[in-house]
Parts: C-alpha cells; sequence; structure tokens
C-alpha cells in the first residue's frame, strides 16, 4: 500500500471509530459521580484501608491451618473437571 | 529483660514461638493471653484487607478456605508499604503455588484482574482526549502519531475467562462463564474501573502503542501478526474505555 | 525542633468532629451542620487519583481537615521510612490539614508493615529514637505534629518511667504537642490497673491539641481480669464519656474526634455520638466563659 492509501485506510478507520462512539454510551456513563460506587458493584473497590484500631476476635492462632485440614472443602468446592472447575463454580458459588 | 523488636515480631507472626519474657502485666506475671491480642490485631487485619482485596477470589474459594489460605500468606507476606490499598500483589504467584487449588488454574489471573482493578482505581487522574479531536487530525499526520494513555490502562491476557468469572461473582444475574481465554483491558473513565474484553490483535496493536511505536509501526506489526485485525475497531475500543490522554504529532 | 504553632487555613473548632468513612460521605455533605471537623487517616489518601482524593478534595473545601497518620512507626527502634515520610509530606502540602498527628506507637520492622499500633517500653533508649523521629517528621513536614497516647496491652520489664513522663519528656524535647486519647487511657488505666482520673491529673493538658474519643470491647486475661481492647467497633461507654468531662473541667474545651473504625454504622448513630460530645464541650465551654 502507498503512504496515501494507507493514510486514506485510516482516516476511514478513524471516521468509523467515531460514528460508532458517538452511538454507543461512554464507559463512564454520563455522570461522573465521586460518590458512591456503581450500583451493583461492590463497595472494596477502594481496596483495604488502614486500622488504628484493634479487635477482640481471637483468630490469630493459625500454623494450624494445616491446609490438608481443608481437603475435603477443595474437594467440594472445586471438583476438576474440563476447565478446572468451572462448572462447579458456578453452580456452587452465589453471585 | 529487654525485648527488642525483632524478637517481638517473630513471636507475633508465629504463634508457635513463646511471648517474649520481658512482657508482663501489671502484677509482674508473663503478659500471656496479653500478647496474644497484638498477634491477633496483626492477623486478623491483614486478613480483613485480604477479603476487602481479593472479593472475587473469597467467593470463589469460599470463606473458610480463602481465610485459611489468606492466613498463611498473611504472615509469608506481609505488607511491605504502610498503605494497604495495593496490598497483596504476591498472591497470584502464591495461590498458584498452593497445590491443593492446581484444579482451579484460574485463580491466579482472577487474583491479579482484582489487584489490577485496585491499581486502576487509585490511579492518577489524567482526562481521556474528546474523539472529536482525533477525526480533526490530519491523516498523513496521524500515521506518525504517538499515543499517550491513561495511567489506569491495564491489559492482562488470561487462558480463562476472567472478566466473565468476576462480572458473575460480583454482578447480579451476570452470565454463566463459558471456559475460554480472555484478555482484559482495564481502564477508568472516571472513578469505577471499567473493563472490556479485547482480541489478542487489539492487545497487540495497543501493547505496541504503549510501548512507544507510532501508529504505522504498530498497525502493520499487528496486521502482519493478525491479518483480519480491524483498526476501526480498536480505535473505537479505545475511544470508548477513555484510555487515550494525548496524541504527539 | 519547632517552637509554636503553624498557622492553617481552616482551624478546628472546639467541637467534636468524627473520622470520616466513604460511606457517609453523602450524609456528610446533605447535613454540613452535624459535625465541626473531619479526621482522615493519611494512609488512605497516598494514592495517585481517583475517588478517595477527589472526596477529600470536595470536603476540604468545607469542613476543616485534621490529618491522622497510622503508618510512620516513630515508636520503631529502626529508622523512619524517608519515602513514606515524604508521602506524608506530599499529602500535607496540597491539602494543608489544620491538625496532623501520629501515634506512639511502631508497627514496621525490617521492612515489613504489621499494620497494628505496637508498643515500646519506657526507657531512655525510647525516648530517645522518638525524639529523633519526630523531629525529623516535622522538619520534612515542616509543622508541629501531636504525639498521641496509646492503648497497650502488655507492660515491659524494662520500663523505667510512666508513660506520662515519656510523653511530657519527648514533648519538651521535640515541641510536638499531645493528642490525648480518653478512651485509650480507659483502655490501658484498666489493662495495667491504675487509675485514669490521676492519669488524667497528671497529664500536662496544656499541650493537648486533640482529643479522641472510641469504643472498645471488653476481654479477659489469663487471670479473669478484665481485659479492654481498642476496637473503635462501638458507641462511647458512660465511664469514659465521664473521663471525658472530668478532663474537660481542666483543660477547657478542644476538638474532640470520634473514632469508629470497625462495624462502622449509620451516619445517624456516629453523628449522635458527635451530639453527645459537643454537649459536654458546651458545658466545659460556658465554665471557662465564667
Amino acid at each position: 500500500m502507498s503512504k496515501t492509501i494507507k493514510a486514506l485506510a485510516v482516516a476511514s478507520a478513524v471516521a468509523a471509530a467515531l460514528t460508532a462512539t458517538a452511538n454507543t454510551a461512554s464507559a463512564a456513563g454520563k455522570e461522573k459521580c465521586f460518590g458512591v460506587s456503581l450500583a451493583g458493584e461492590n463497595g472494596c473497590a477502594a481496596g483495604p484501608g488502614t486500622s488504628c484500631a484493634g479487635t477482640s476476635t481471637v483468630d490469630y492462632q493459625g500454623n494450624a491451618w494445616s491446609l490438608v485440614d481443608k481437603g475435603s472443602c477443595v474437594t467440594k468446592m472445586l471438583p476438576g473437571d474440563r476447565m478446572g472447575s468451572l462448572e462447579a463454580l458456578t453452580r456452587d458459588v452465589p453471585a | 529483660m529487654n525485648v527488642d523488636q525483632h524478637e517481638f515480631t517473630a513471636a507475633l507472626l508465629n504463634p508457635d514461638q513463646a511471648t517474649p519474657k520481658g512482657l508482663i502485666d501489671s502484677s509482674g506475671r508473663p503478659a500471656g493471653k496479653r500478647f496474644d491480642v497484638y498477634r491477633n490485631n496483626v492477623v486478623f487485619s491483614l486478613l480483613e484487607a485480604m477479603r476487602t482485596a481479593f472479593p472475587v477470589i473469597e467467593k470463589l474459594l469460599g470463606q473458610e478456605l480463602f481465610h485459611a489460605i489468606s492466613g498463611d500468606f498473611v504472615r509469608k507476606h506481609p505488607p511491605r508499604l504502610p498503605i494497604l490499598m495495593f496490598y497483596g500483589a504476591e498472591f497470584p504467584k502464591f495461590l498458584a503455588a498452593v497445590e491443593l487449588l492446581a484444579k482451579s488454574p484460574y485463580l491466579p489471573d482472577v487474583a491479579r484482574l482484582e489487584l489490577a482493578r485496585r491499581v486502576a482505581y487509585h490511579a492518577a487522574d489524567v482526562p481521556a482526549i474528546n474523539p472529536e479531536a482525533l477525526g480533526e487530525i490530519d491523516p498523513e499526520q496521524l500515521m506518525g502519531a504517538r499515543f499517550q494513555f491513561a495511567p489506569a490502562l491495564h491489559i492482562l491476557t488470561s487462558d480463562h475467562p476472567i472478566i466473565d468469572l468476576w462480572n458473575f461473582n460480583m454482578i447480579e444475574d451476570a452470565p454463566v462463564p463459558e471456559p475460554s481465554g480472555q484478555i482484559a483491558l482495564i481502564s477508568r473513565p472516571a472513578f469505577d474501573p471499567h473493563m472490556a474484553a479485547i482480541g489478542a490483535d487489539t492487545a497487540l496493536f495497543l501493547t505496541l502503542l504503549i510501548d512507544g511505536q507510532d501508529l504505522t509501526s504498530a498497525l502493520e506489526a499487528t496486521a502482519q501478526a493478525h491479518p483480519g485485525f480491524d483498526l476501526s475497531a480498536a480505535l473505537g475500543i479505545m475511544l470508548q474505555t477513555e484510555i487515550i490522554t494525548k496524541i504527539d504529532l | 525542633m519547632l517552637d509554636g504553632n503553624t498557622t492553617c487555613p481552616k482551624n478546628i473548632p472546639n467541637k467534636a468532629g468524627v473520622g470520616y468513612k466513604p460511606q457517609h460521605l453523602n450524609s456528610i455533605l446533605n447535613n454540613p451542620t452535624a459535625i465541626g471537623w473531619l479526621e482522615i487517616h493519611a494512609e488512605n489518601y497516598m494514592g495517585d487519583g481517583g475517588r478517595p482524593i477527589a472526596q477529600l478534595k470536595r470536603l476540604a473545601e468545607q469542613f476543616p481537615i485534621s490529618c491522622h497518620g497510622v503508618g510512620l512507626s516513630i515508636g520503631a527502634e529502626g529508622h523512619l521510612d524517608i519515602d513514606h515520610l515524604n508521602r506524608l509530606k506530599k499529602l500535607e502540602n496540597w491539602l494543608k490539614p489544620a491538625l496532623f498527628s501520629e501515634h506512639l506507637a511502631w508497627s514496621t520492622h525490617d521492612g515489613f508493615f504489621l499494620n497494628d499500633l505496637l508498643p515500646a517500653p519506657y526507657t531512655q533508649q525510647t525516648a530517645d529514637t522518638v525524639v529523633a523521629h519526630i523531629n525529623q517528621v516535622q522538619d520534612v513536614v515542616g509543622r508541629q505534629m501531636l504525639l498521641e497516647n496509646p492503648s497497650t496491652y502488655v507492660m515491659f520489664t524494662e520500663s523505667d518511667r510512666s508513660e506520662i513522663e515519656f510523653l511530657r519528656d519527648v514533648a519538651k524535647r521535640t515541641g510536638c504537642g499531645l493528642l490525648l486519647d480518653v478512651n485509650n487511657v480507659f483502655v490501658s488505666a484498666t489493662n495495667h490497673g491504675y487509675s485514669p482520673t490521676e492519669y488524667i491529673d497528671a497529664f500536662p493538658l496544656e499541650l493537648v491539641g486533640e482529643i479522641h474519643l472510641g469504643g472498645h470491647e471488653i476481654d479477659a486475661d489469663d487471670y479473669g481480669d478484665d481485659l479492654l481492647i481498642d476496637s473503635h467497633s462501638r458507641a462511647v461507654v458512660d465511664p469514659v464519656w465521664a473521663l471525658f468531662d472530668y478532663t474537660l473541667q481542666k483543660s477547657g474545651p478542644l476538638p474532640t474526634l470520634i473514632e469508629w473504625d470497625n462495624d462502622i454504622p449509620e451516619w445517624e448513630v456516629l453523628a449522635s455520638e458527635a451530639v453527645l460530645a459537643d454537649a459536654i464541650l458546651a458545658k466545659a465551654g460556658a465554665k471557662a466563659a465564667v
């Protein structure tokens, strides 16, 4: 392709992309609200925050969590199948 | 008897280790359970951080198993920064090494997606170009243009349907994931992370542009690798996801 | 060493403020008179951008803000994390908070952040380290900081002075102010068997720039004695309100924060705690005016 023909191809691609974009709502939606998160998504989008408080839930004993003890749990929740265990996951895990 | 912070820390993270001897109550008795409060605060707060950080992994594994695996993780990989919003960068690799999870090979990539969404959430605010501006550039000039992208942009390639798995677990009535690979384009048009599934051709094209190639070079290399590459579709995705922040002519 | 106070664009009033939680944003903006000011945890606003910083910028237009660090690890034996100190400076520079505080505690060791406020023995060695760290913080950030008394669950055999002697010495040598957490006083006093009112009597109240109030949980130690946990997970209890009242009778009204960081309630519940604090603050203000 000559440079000119390529430029024409690019120009028409840009035009098509612009038309498509104009006909599609932007990913952000119209309102860029800094308040609440999008409905349906979790409120955890920010990730974990800091802590300057303690807790009285005694939960530290834990090297005993040899994962072997949890083996039955894994087998139940994640039986291997064709796709890893996608099918089982989608069945067992509440949305 | 002096307790240095090295000894204190080692005992904090290892419940099998004895409470440091120089710690007491006001009657001079060994601290015992009082020290356990600190053990508990550290591990529990980091476990809570993991739950907030990887909600989809928690749903996929179930609370009990997630708790057990995270408990192991937080002891082996405590945060490196006093900022928790990005905690867990080592978690995908950690998950990949857990033998019991070998039958769920998608978990590490789902964790990577959760990390990428958090990074995008906190990325710097740089406004995207007005799409019209692209149309106003002379095509000859555009051929040699280089693009700058939003700091929130991240492309994550997986052999698994990571976006669909995320949606299914986090959004009501999302469709059941079908086995397939997915490439996720993560961006943040306003304040919420946005995910789009893109093709391998668009991913290559974008990666080349991100690396600083001009439009012509990126286009030619992509068309060579993917003869059916549709430039207008790729540009459409770039505009809709609001990732182009500047075009250098 | 810093002398005197630096001036701030929006001073914190001697009224109740609350620890800011994003889920309360709309309630706060819709009822702006419910509280006098807000406190944020510095570390949650150290990202590059996005919603957290947009929210904070919006709130700072309307409310005095206090910046409370939880990750500087001032009580650490090792060096302060210079990168973190610079992040704090960056935040201070754009936010220009009216108050800036940190804890008498450590949380980082050997490059690992343990996400808890850990105790240090009250000795000359610890004091020298803490003084050096606070001087460094105040030099880099360029302003006075307030140092908060901790809730503690253990004592150290090696401690050779009281917490108050320790704080007094550090404040004198650095010019820092103090943040008096009245709930922490109550928690530590109960845990270590001393009188909370005697602690307040001995405390250098003239150095206090801010008060914290929060809820705690009751646990037990190995011997069945009460072991209070500074959980910030519930309402302030009556004995702590009484201790707050007792403190204000001596100090006069001071900016007072309600902290609620776990099991965070609806806005109305948090706001009602601020109303209770304001009533006690008003009483102290009336007395001071006589």
